[in-house]
């Protein structure tokens, strides 16, 4: 039987669109997609999956069948024919792909878009209006940094000092080696990144998070409760803010789930909006490398009910007043060394009398 | 008579009887003959790739499980900064410039290179500063990974991250010294019969790589020694302590390194092209539209280097910018691939090893290039940025494209080079052992990315293990798999069968002196009878069958009267219709 190449060509095409069609929406090569965000983006991907699908079959299958179809057969030591080019052919051949990349940039810029990229509050005002903070004991946690909060409008100062400032973070944080306590006022940088969407534009975020980075653990600080954690917990359904900084070198906060990376650089702040819509744990990975243990800076996102962020903010609250008002407790002038080590020996399950006994044996 | 014996006929007058054979000491001299340089770069960074190839093994036997169990944290940071920095500045940089300093001068008809004390000295700096990088490793090795960002490179080891810096810096002014010497000798050196339009399309690709070099290494160096002054004198360019921008270090950084890519992967886009051309008994198909598209993806390549900086901060219309010229720069890269199908479609293919390798790299580069234009744009990119899907890309480009190129280039000049021909057999062995790692290394790797698996960490979640298993076999195979060449290349370069002077019976200068060539390459000045691509034209009134052809018109035809033809010089056209 012969059938016109014309007919082969047809019918190959429409195989290679239907491939092509089929792959690019059941890849399943992105995990979950837990945000808003996250299906925007991950139908970009699919769309360029299937172009590229198509692309890529159609040259490695032209490569495969000229391997066979037009090797030099035994004996035959001629040339082949004398084709030197064909401008309509390469005309063809520059228009489509240009076509093709035009219409991935429209997409892509449109997705950007959609994500809230060109968020305008983000170039000209910070992000965030400065909040008054409503934190027990924070008095203490200014007597312990060296060099006290300097006065001078300083937008990285106004926007660290809400995560610098609490006392959780006090045995973890060196405060000589925080870029953000020297005054640098060629670095008031806030980097534009991620905002907010623009159906959202202009509306405070549902709730705001602080992000401080350094080597190698990640601090969430909630700014209106006192709440500090290690762990980033978010109610499923509100548009959540998260700004960031580093301490020491650049680190990257990145939740696959989320599809969203954004740099937490030292010396600047930057921010992601980004609305969860599926409740689950998420891994939250450092994504730049930041030193030996990279590797292992990852924590965990939870995404859960209002009802249950609630009751975990509450939890934290009041853990965090208890350790603040032992802390406030503790003048050790005023106290014997019983009394002083008290709190910690009785974590450790020791007893004052214990103790006493020591004391009167080493005499 | 073929074509190749025209062109071989007429150039008799300007072939030297005798092989310009060389005693093994010459590669050890400061030699200002250009084969002997091209060898000694080529030799040089094969050496260096077998270096970065044990780094390399390391870092994925590291990986082959979840937890940290075969070197430590520290170590494992520098195998892969090591690994990195070579492969790039030490391997594929300096082997396109091994095969510039061997092709150009042949290629153009000249008898060595403008400046051949300058391109002496510029290989010689190489080995110190290999040497120099490799030395760091037993001190104190520099373990900020290969693109050095500070902060993190300004507090980890000072000597280490010292001998990166002056490492690099001495190879940037080997790169410049070199590029200067191919733009010079490009534009200045040809054969009088040879205009830019009859030059064979390496030298197309060397021109432009040369451009690049010399627009950006001067960026490179200045950014490496704004940071050797914040690492070594405590200036405060990038520390933010002081207020310095480390984004800053990161723009002039990619200013460079962004078109280090294009360094890397232009020369082999050149040798490609001939490589294809010669094995398939055709013509290259559009062989102008070929040359520009390089000056294209040249100029191109200059402004699109944010895109590796999605996730920095960068405001939202710079990231647009960059999204869009980053996708446009696929379209002259398509041109490219598009023209090697075309080139290969209705052709006579010899598929011998230097065919089967410039395939493969077609059929490989292309994954890369669809990888490339998926991360530009922006809301992916922000997804899969620093994770292993970058890993798989960068490795689909640099091995599966401008690797798999050196090989092509390799078998296809060895016999020129040393008067001998590889063995078939072995070649193809190597080839297909070299196919099938490539795509068990890498290919896995993009799914790991995409699923959560970001890069340069020693240690990972259990759930990535089975494809961590997977990529790590495969790089041992990619490691067995130069075995049959290192043997095969140095068999045959000892007892080799004679190759004879043109024994693939190509068209371009080159052929047209002994293999290998004599001292001053030729006699008398060489000429183009044909064109550098005129296969098949024994007849050149062949019908030729291309679909929106029409012969009558040049702007329209397919055949020898097309407007994208490489033409012979009309004066000594062995076929009557070229003269003019």
């Amino acid at each position: 039987m012969n059938i016109p190449s014309s007919i082969w060509t047809l019918l190959i095409g429409i195989a290679l669109t239907l491939v092509s069609l089929w792959y690019g929406q059941n890849n399943h090569l992105l995990p979950t997609a837990a945000t808003d965000e996250a299906v925007l983006v991950d139908g970009l991907f699919n769309a360029m999956m299937t172009v590229s699908v198509g692309i890529f079959l159609l040259v490695e299958g032209i490569l495969i069948y000229c391997a066979f179809k037009y090797r030099r057969r035994p004996g035959d030591n001629s040339d082949g024919p004398p084709v030197f080019g064909n401008v309509p052919l390469e005309a063809l051949w520059t228009l489509i792909p240009a076509i093709i990349v035009i219409g991935i940039s429209v997409y892509s810029f449109d997705v950007y878009n959609e994500m809230g990229g060109f968020n305008p509050h983000d170039v000209h005002e910070p992000p965030v209006a400065q909040k008054p903070m409503k934190m027990p004991g924070s008095a203490i946690a200014a007597t312990l940094s060296d060099t006290p909060p300097s006065t001078a409008p300083n937008l990285n100062q106004q926007k660290s000092e809400e995560a610098r400032l609490d006392p959780a973070t006090a045995s973890v944080r060196n405060d000589d080696q925080i870029p953000q306590q020297r005054n640098a006022p060629g670095v008031g940088v806030v980097a534009p990144t991620i905002g907010s969407s623009p159906d959202k534009q202009g509306k405070p975020p549902g709730l705001a998070v602080n992000v401080t980075a350094m080597q190698f653990a990640w601090i969430f600080t909630y700014p209106d409760t006192g709440v500090v954690s290690s762990e980033l917990h978010v109610p499923v359904g509100r548009e959540v803010m998260v700004n960031m900084t580093a301490n020491d070198v650049i680190h990257a906060f990145w939740v696959p789930e989320f599809r969203l990376k954004q740099d937490a650089i030292p010396g600047m702040q930057s921010e992601i909006r980004f609305t969860p819509r599926i409740m689950g744990t998420y891994p939250l990975i450092c994504a730049e490398l930041c030193g030996p243990y990279h590797g292992a800076m990852n924590t965990k996102v939870i995404v859960e009910t209002p009802e249950a962020y609630n009751q975990w903010i509450q939890e934290q609250q009041v853990a965090s007043i208890e350790e603040l008002n032992q802390a406030v407790a503790v003048k050790p002038a005023d106290l014997s060394p019983t009394e002083f080590l008290a709190p910690y020996t009785s974590n450790l399950g020791i007893q004052p009398e214990i103790l006493k006994q020591i004391h009167t044996n080493h005499h | 008579m073929t074509q190749a014996q025209l062109q071989e006929t007429a150039n008799q007058p300007a072939l030297i009887e005798e092989p310009g054979v060389r005693n093994w000491r010459d590669y050890f001299t400061f030699n200002t003959d250009h084969k002997v340089i091209g060898i000694q770069y080529l030799v040089t960074t094969f050496v260096f790739y077998c270096i970065g190839g044990v780094l390399a093994d390391l870092v994925r036997t590291e990986l082959k499980t979840p937890e940290v169990d075969f070197v430590s944290r520290e170590v494992y940071n520098s195998l892969f900064t090591l690994h990195g920095t070579i492969m790039i500045f030490l391997w594929v940089v300096p082997a396109g410039v091994g095969f510039g300093n061997y092709l150009i001068p042949l290629m153009i008809g000249a008898r060595d290179m403008a400046f051949p004390r300058l391109n002496a000295l510029a290989f010689w700096i190489i080995p110190p500063a290999g040497l120099l990088l490799i030395a760091s490793l037993l001190v104190d090795a520099p373990d900020a990974g290969w693109t050095s960002y500070p902060p993190l490179s300004l507090t980890t080891g000072q000597i280490g991250q010292s001998a990166w810096i002056f490492c690099l810096l001495l190879l940037g002014t080997s790169s410049i010294l070199g590029a200067l010497n191919f733009m010079v000798t490009i534009l200045k050196m040809r054969t009088p019969g040879m205009t830019v339009h009859q030059m064979p399309l390496f030298c197309w690709s060397m021109f432009a790589t040369s451009a690049l070099v010399l627009l950006t290494t001067p960026v490179l160096a200045g950014v490496l020694i704004l940071l050797a002054f914040d690492l070594l004198a405590g200036t405060m360019f990038f520390n933010p302590t002081g207020g310095g921008n480390p984004v800053v270090y990161q723009h002039m950084f990619w200013f460079y390194s962004h078109p280090a890519v294009y360094i890397m992967i232009l020369p082999f886009f050149g040798a490609i092209s001939d490589i294809i051309s010669v094995h398939s008994r055709k013509p290259l198909f559009g062989y102008k539209a070929v040359a520009y598209s390089s000056l294209a993806i040249s100029f191109l390549g200059t402004i699109v280097w944010a895109h590796h900086m999605f996730t920095s901060g960068t405001p939202g219309w710079l990231r647009m910018f960059f999204m869009i010229t980053t996708m446009i720069i696929s379209v002259p890269t398509g041109i490219k691939i598009f023209s090697w199908l075309a080139t290969l479609w209705g052709g006579k293919l010899r598929l011998n090893s230097a065919l089967l390798f410039a395939m493969s790299f077609v059929g490989m580069f292309v994954i890369g290039g669809i990888t490339g234009v998926m991360v530009a744009a922006v809301p992916f990119d922000i997804h899969v940025h620093d994770t292993y899907f970058i890993v798989a890309h960068i490795h689909y480009v640099l091995f599966g494209g401008s690797v798999l190129g050196i090989y092509a280039a390799i078998y296809h000049w060895f016999p020129k080079m040393t008067g001998r021909m590889l063995n078939e057999f072995w070649g193809k062995v190597h080839c297909a052992l070299t196919f099938v790692g490539l795509n068990l290394t890498f290919m896995p790797m993009h799914a790991l990315g995409m699923m959560g698996m970001n890069r340069r960490i020693s240690e990972y979640d259990p759930k990535f293990e089975s494809l961590n298993f997977l990529c790590t076999m495969g790089s041992y195979l990619l490691a067995v798999s130069t075995f049959p060449f290192i043997i095969n290349a140095i068999w045959s370069w000892m007892y080799g069968p004679k190759a004879g002077n043109n024994p693939w019976d190509a068209l371009t200068l080159e052929w047209m002196t002994t293999s290998p060539p004599a001292i001053e390459n030729f006699d008398e000045l060489p000429v183009l009878a044909t064109g550098p691509y005129d296969y098949g034209m024994s007849n050149r009134n062949t019908e030729v069958d291309v679909p929106l052809a029409d012969e009558r018109e040049p702007v329209l035809a397919a055949g020898p009267s097309s407007v994208l033809r490489a033409e012979p010089d009309p004066n000594v056209a062995a076929n009557p219709e070229d003269r003019k």
